[in-house]
């Protein structure tokens, strides 16, 4: 399995207020390519989810993680649901900003459900295969 | 087989457990509708007509005794019409007491669904079948589906390399991908070792067929953009030879490359297979960048190792089995003499059923599910018992569901084929027909699913009960029939040599037929959609339109020459004259 993926931050929208300061915060459309991008002096890239079940952002995230090396925060927000949050995690994304009706101690259990996994996540340099 | 490790074993359980929990949240309305579809979905549970469906993996359709039996005690024990109310049948559909329950039905993907489990049950269900680790992991849902293979993978003797290895670490690979569990729209993979084709590679998402190179390695060649539906696409050859070892790195590309420049905004136009027709050369070079990328950037992080395959492989060792081939001759020479009226049709049965095995003394021997009185692919849960005997006296407890839609024997003892015949033949489960006319596959069309335009199974039914007569269908010779009740094409019309699509007028059932469709297997050449030949046809006309059709190849035919060849030697000229001459109910210009 892939090495522990750094703990998710949770937040409810409602609740929410980005600390950082605008200028150092880039907020990506999901059909921005991040090999574009220019990351210097940027320490939050924001991934929206305009729809749950739109995966883009899923990809992005792995890029800027894996490819791109981007250690920043790498922040979820808009269609942001529980049951994917683990997701997200092993996606790459250190912050999860869920939709005001969603439940904060609930998502904090979701995430602990699976001790390992299959295949490598966007944090992880080595891979279970099970044989 | 693959053996479950207790990791395999618990990651199921803890599905199980994960949907139930997912499932409470939904009953107690803290999960909304919109937000529980997709995680049911991903979990196999699809809303149809009157319940539920559930689709059960196989993976690359290899199941034991052990979870056959289990399927058995989910049909016997939760597959129930009684527990739903059907009053709100919609009219022009077979009465609901004439639909089947209490069954598996085997699909085309080698998967098991059930039709009539409540989704009160269904946290039980999962449960239960993860006791034997099964369950519906990706089976339905915009996501990476089962991948599929050759019945024979493992086993062909015209195998270059064993096909399931490849596959299991794609099973593996596939399960729970963090990235492409919201994908445009649902991805399906199918891969052969074989150098005949019995698994439609070309007609998949991803098709892999396994190679070897001018200095002898292994590799695959991909093909990408396949898929059936309402845009009948055949795959493109994006490589023509993978090394082995990099297949999930390129396959991560592509899908990669899928997730994020598919259409999101069209569902009919949301599978790969349109990026791929739209973008061309495009879509090959942006798939090519990502690679490039995931190798030297990212360090190929998914290159599959020789340890790692050789450890895989290890799971594949064959049963240790052998036999007396003098005496496995001398006893069929025995059954062969002893009942006249036997003989034929056990000799047709070693014909049809019985496939040659990379180990001399052993048979490949297919069960067949196509017979009067049941829908095609079909089981009860006695049959499944019984198939499950079946395994364990004859098979070492393993078999395989077909493409085809039956299940397959794969370590059968030559001198065990008499017994193994008898046996089959006592449980209705021998019917020499494979490849035959009768060897249809069916989707469940409208009796059950809400997407078909009109029914499939008493359509199936009609030609089971027409064509009984083997000596008929073994002169008629290898036709693949396929059935579907609507475009979305579960019923692989496009594949068939005779297709039937079932459309919707007027909220009448219509039936267009195809002619010259193939899987891309040796027999049927290239893949292709079949065409369709001209208006569409009234249910009660189908019948007689594929009689005329087979009448007509009779009267066309060459010596030795299929019913395929034929029609590609003639055109399908005289088929649509024969097929318009028994119209009745759409012969007065009435336009279907």
């Amino acid at each position: 399995m892939s090495a522990a993926a750094p703990p998710l931050q949770l937040f409810l929208a409602s609740d929410f207020a980005a600390p950082e300061a605008p200028e150092q915060r880039l907020s990506l459309p999901n059909d921005a390519d991040p090999a574009n991008l220019n990351l210097q002096g940027i320490g939050v890239v924001e991934l929206h989810f305009t729809r749950f079940t739109d995966g883009r952002a899923f990809s992005q995230a792995f890029l800027l993680r894996r490819r791109l090396g981007f250690a920043g925060t790498l922040r979820a927000t808009g269609d942001v649901l529980l049951d994917q949050l683990l997701q997200m995690q092993r996606c790459g994304f250190t912050e999860a900003v869920l939709r005001a009706d969603q439940s904060l101690a609930q998502a904090r259990q979701l995430l602990t459900h699976y001790p390992a996994f299959y295949q490598l996540d966007a944090w992880s340099g080595t891979t279970r295969r099970q044989a | 087989m693959y053996r479950y490790s207790e990791f395999d074993s618990r990651f199921v359980r803890l599905r199980a457990q994960q949907f139930r929990d997912q499932l409470e949240r939904w009953q107690a309305g803290e999960l909304s509708e919109e937000a529980f579809k997709p995680l049911r979905l991903q979990n196999g549970w699809y809303v149809q007509r009157f319940a539920p469906m559930l689709r059960v993996a196989v993976p690359y359709g290899v199941i034991s005794a052990a979870q056959l039996r289990v399927l058995a005690t989910v049909a016997r024990d939760y597959d129930h019409k009684e527990d739903h109310d059907t009053s709100q049948a919609q009219a022009g559909l077979s009465e609901v007491p004439t639909l089947p329950d209490r069954c598996a039905h085997f699909t085309t993907r080698q998967n098991v669904q059930f039709n009539w489990i409540p989704l009160q049950r269904a946290a039980d269900v999962m449960d239960l079948l993860a006791s034997v680790g099964l369950h519906g992991i990706q089976t339905s849902g915009n996501c990476i589906r089962n991948t599929t293979t050759d019945a024979l993978a493992g086993i062909a003797v015209d195998e270059v390399a064993d096909p399931r290895p490849f596959a299991e670490i794609l099973r593996q690979w596939s399960t729970l991908h963090p990235e492409f569990a919201f994908l445009p729209r649902k991805f399906k993979v199918a891969i052969t070792g074989a150098r005949e084709d019995r698994a439609a590679t070309p007609w998949h998402d991803v098709g892999l067929r396994l190679l070897r190179d001018a200095e002898g390695e292994l590799g695959f060649e991909v093909r990408v953009g396949g898929g059936m539906g309402r845009t009948p696409l055949i795959g493109r050859v994006v490589r023509s030879f993978l090394p082995w070892h990099q297949l999930l790195n390129y396959l991560e590309a592509i899908v990669r490359a899928y997730n994020r420049f598919g259409r999101r905004d069209n569902i009919y136009k949301a599978r790969i297979k349109i990026l791929v027709k739209a973008e061309g050369q495009n879509f090959v070079d942006a798939v090519e960048e990502e690679y490039h990328g995931i190798v030297h950037t990212d360090g190929a992080p998914h290159t599959i190792t020789e340890a790692q395959l050789a450890a895989m492989q290890a799971h594949f060792v064959p049963p240790e089995l052998r036999c007396d081939r003098k005496s496995a001759d001398e006893k069929v020479a025995h059954i062969l003499a002893a009942a006249t009226a036997d003989d034929r049709e056990f000799s047709r049965w070693l014909e049809r059923n019985v496939a040659p095995h990379q180990n001399p003394d052993l048979r490949a021997v297919t069960l067949s599910f196509k017979r009067p009185g049941q829908a095609p692919g079909d089981a009860t849960a006695e049959q499944l018992e019984r198939a499950a005997e079946l395994a364990e006296r004859y098979s070492a407890g393993e078999l395989r569901v077909t493409h085809e839609q039956n299940l397959l024997l794969p370590w059968v003892r030559c001198d065990a084929l008499p017994e193994l015949w008898r046996d089959a033949r006592r449980l209705g489960l021998a019917r020499p027909n494979i490849g035959l006319l009768t060897d249809m596959i069916a989707c469940p069309g409208g009796d059950f699913c809400d997407l078909a335009n009109a029914r499939s199974l008493p359509l199936a039914q009609a030609l089971l009960q027409r064509y009984t007569d083997l000596d008929e269908l073994h002169d008629i010779g290898p036709v693949d029939l396929h059935i579907s009740g609507c475009i979305n094409s579960c019923g692989h019309h496009h594949s068939g040599h005779i297709g039937i699509l079932g459309v919707d007028k007027d909220g009448q059932e219509w039936y267009q037929v195809t002619l010259g469709g193939s899987d891309g297997s040796q027999a049927s050449g290239d893949a292709v959609p079949g065409r369709v030949i001209g208006r569409s046809f009234a249910a009660s006309e189908v019948p007689d339109v594929i009689e005329a059709l087979l009448h007509t190849y009779r009267l066309q035919r060459q010596p030795g020459e299929s019913f395929l060849a034929t029609l590609r030697r003639t055109g399908a000229e005289p088929y649509r004259d024969a097929a318009d001459a028994v119209r009745t109910q759409t012969s007065e210009g009435v336009d279907a």
